[in-house]
């Protein structure tokens, strides 16, 4: 992980100092998963779900996760909601008219794979991924808020891992698990444990 | 008059409160006409029922209006059980009762903020969006799901309620008209939201009834029709509740109206939540397979939007042969092109919101 | 007003009416010929019926019947009007006119079905896009992007 993450205590332990070194990467990944704008692509009752995820009781807006309504300020694209063959050709112009680098994320189950709109209907696309590259899929129908904010977690796990040399890809080891990855459960322990990386 | 400019709005467009395209001529900044094209969220839920047993179809009225899930899920078991003969037991009945009027509050509040946000007033929506979270836990306590909760089934509901919920419902009945006193002071006692809503979008009564409005709309105008009253089912005969009604059929009515509404709603709640009395919720010997015996059957209940009616036609198998939602957004959509004509553009967003299109339900 | 009343005010002031009215389900419905749809909807918009609820269409093998509920707030009910049209170059007359709510609803009948109404001001596609071919809540639709699913019941 990037020392600038730990900006506060990496100054804290240089007397005097206020320079620090970091890497372009570092620097650019790391500025770039803290502000993950998203574009809030809701058709159907999941969007309802997106709306509750920026509004008070969850607040998503402190992750910097902002919704703005133009394509050509975001970052990320939500897809919530069922996409028709109708809806799909908007879907796709909206996603070109975003700037790069630029990420998608499948929330809930039809915009995963059609959900239960999968068996015996003529207009529904199964799965966003037909037609966009998906980063991250969320399960649910609907997920909860809660879930979206992993998915931004998770997001920010695969911005990290880039680099502005185009074909790289950094190599990034998280000294702590992230907040809500209950994948992560194992390494908690072992932390506790007096494990860990050390 | 200035050369004609056609602008295209939606259909992914923050102010058109789902995926609604809007095709505008404008003369200026005046609306001189307006082409709404929907069907971006056209599902075939109704193609789908015809190959689902009649249980399976309750989830997918779920999805149909996703602010207020248990309308379309009662509409729907109602029209069941008139087909199959069911009797549903008293308790479910109140029951029934209770949610709906809870979903009436958690959807009206869907349409009052955004109406305030439409105007530049977003305080109105995060007011009254807590409001509609306390609901929504409500629900989670009750069946667990947030937003499609299959609760409404033929025969009953799916469960009785955990220990301590009654509690919880009465407590937020109490707090909300206060919360609702202080959304109606703020937002629509503001000097600026109702300069923008007064006198936008006037509906008259006879076109409210010609061009089929139901629901707020169409009280908004003044049309003193609603179901729960003028074509009495389950137990709203034993409760009673007023029935607020606007008199200019502007945006600003058609979103006050909804605003007592809700606060009629927690008085039903009560008296509701008094009568109920301890016994069974599903109605004994309700098959997995429900077959009736071939027939069509029609129902309706007045939904947050207005009549929201379901036609089953049985043709005696275990699945329907066919399935047809009247949808109440639907027929007030189809009011904007009148009401919008000789406006300004900022004024159609708040037109368009004052109708409160769900557009799960208008596509269906 | 319950049924039984709406029955004999309907064959007090229609008597020609009055044979095609029947009761199912507790709702009562008139069943006529195509010909005369129109004419039955505004005898029964003069009765008092001033609501269009809704306009449906079913599908019955050698016939679509035509299902348009009608509501009236005066006597407090509602009955449906029923029509057959053949499946082959079905045609009947739009009751536009007489609701203009009946402009929507005509358009969705026509988008899923292909019946057409003559007269309609705008008879387009409403739901599907307009290059759509067929007619999906025909019981023979096919559609490759369809998948039947498997029978499990
Ligand atoms: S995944 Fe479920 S909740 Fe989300 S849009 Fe689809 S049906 Fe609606």
């Amino acid at each position: 992980m990037a020392l600038i993450d730990d900006l506060g205590k990496a100054l804290d332990s240089s007397p005097g100092g206020s320079v620090i070194l970091t890497s372009v990467d570092a620097i650019m990944d790391w500025s770039r998963g803290k502000s993950l704008w998203t574009m809030p692509m809701g058709t159907a009752c999941c969007a309802m779900e997106l709306i509750a995820a920026s509004f008070s009781k969850f607040d998503f807006d402190r992750h910097g996760t902002i919704p703005r309504a133009d394509p050509r300020h975001t970052d990320v694209m939500v897809v919530a909601g069922t996409i028709t063959y109708k809806m799909a050709p908007a879907v796709q112009r909206l996603y070109d008219q975003m700037p790069d680098p630029k990420w998608v994320i499948a929330m809930g189950n039809c915009a995963v794979s059609g959900g239960i709109f999968y068996y015996d209907t003529y207009s529904v696309v199964r799965g966003v991924d037909e037609f966009l590259p998906v980063d991250v899929y969320i399960a649910g129908c609907p997920p909860r808020p809660e879930a979206l904010q992993d998915a931004i977690f998770q997001l920010r796990k695969k911005v990290d891992s880039e680099s502005v040399a185009p074909g790289r890809v950094r190599d990034v080891e998280y000294v702590l698990p992230l907040p809500g990855d209950p994948r992560a459960g194992d390494r908690i322990q072992a932390l506790r444990d007096g494990g860990g990386r050390k | 008059m200035t050369e004609e400019l056609v602008v295209n709005i939606g259909p992914s467009h923050p102010s058109t409160h789902g995926v609604c395209r809007m095709v505008t001529t404008l003369d200026g900044e005046i609306v001189r006409h307006v082409e709404v094209v929907i069907g971006h969220l056209h599902r075939g839920i109704e193609k789908m029922a015809e190959n689902r047993t009649y249980l399976q179809v309750v989830p997918l009225t779920d999805r149909l209006d996703y602010v207020g899930s248990m309308y379309a899920n009662w509409a729907y078991c109602r029209a069941v059980e008139r087909l199959a003969g069911i009797r549903v037991p008293e308790r479910a009945e109140y029951l029934r009762v209770i949610v709906c009027e809870l979903q009436r509050i958690a959807s009206h509040m869907m349409s009052v903020g955004p109406a305030g946000a439409d105007v530049g007033a977003t305080t109105a929506f995060m007011y009254t969006f807590a409001q509609r979270e306390q609901v929504v836990d409500l629900f989670e306590q009750l069946c667990g799901a947030r937003l499609t909760y299959n609760y409404v089934r033929p025969g009953g509901v799916s469960m009785d309620v955990p220990e301590g919920w009654v509690d919880n419902v009465r407590a937020f009945c109490r707090s909300h008209p206060s919360a609702m006193a202080e959304v109606d002071r703020f937002l629509f006692g503001n000097v600026i939201a109702r300069q923008r809503m007064k006198g936008i979008g006037v509906l008259a009564p006879e076109d409210a009834v010609a061009w089929g409005a139901s629901g707020p709309v169409a009280r908004g105008s003044g049309v003193s029709w609603d179901l729960r009253r003028d074509d009495s089912y389950s137990v709203y005969p034993r409760l009673d509740f007023d029935i607020p009604l606007g008199s200019n059929g502007d945006c600003y009515d058609r979103a006050r109206v909804r605003l007592w509404e809700a606060i009629e709603s927690c008085r039903i709640i009560e008296q509701a939540l008094d009568q109920i009395e301890p016994g069974p919720v599903m109605a004994e010997a309700v098959p997995r397979l429900i077959t009736p015996r071939p027939g069509e059957a029609y129902d309706h209940i007045e939904g947050a939007r207005g009549s929201l009616g379901v036609y089953l036609v049985s043709d005696g198998t275990p699945r329907p042969y066919r399935m047809k939602v009247r949808s109440p957004a639907f027929c007030n959509l189809a009011l904007v092109p009148m009401l919008a004509e000789g406006h300004t553009l900022s004024d159609l967003v708040v037109i368009l919101g004052s109708l409160d299109p769900v557009f799960g339900e208008v596509d269906r | 007003m319950n049924i039984n009343e709406l029955r004999e005010h309907l064959c007090s002031e229609y008597p020609d009416l009055c044979p095609l009215f029947s009761v199912e389900f507790g709702d009562g419905s008139l069943t006529v010929a195509a010909e005369r749809l129109y004419s039955a909807a505004s005898d029964m918009r003069d009765l008092g019926f001033d609501r269009l609820g809704m306009v449906t269409a079913v599908d019955r093998g050698e016939t679509f019947e035509l299902v348009y509920r009608v509501t009236s707030r005066e006597m407090r009910a509602g009955i449906f009007l029923k029509a057959e049209v053949p499946r082959e170059d079905p045609h009947i007359k739009s009751l536009c006119d007489l609701w203009p709510a009946a402009n929507w609803h005509e358009r969705e009948v026509y988008d899923m079905f292909g019946i057409v109404f003559d007269g309609h001001p705008d008879l387009r596609r409403i739901l599907l896009t307009d290059d759509w071919v067929g007619y999906p809540l025909r019981k023979d639709y096919e559609d490759e992007r369809m998948i039947r699913r498997p029978d499990y019941i």
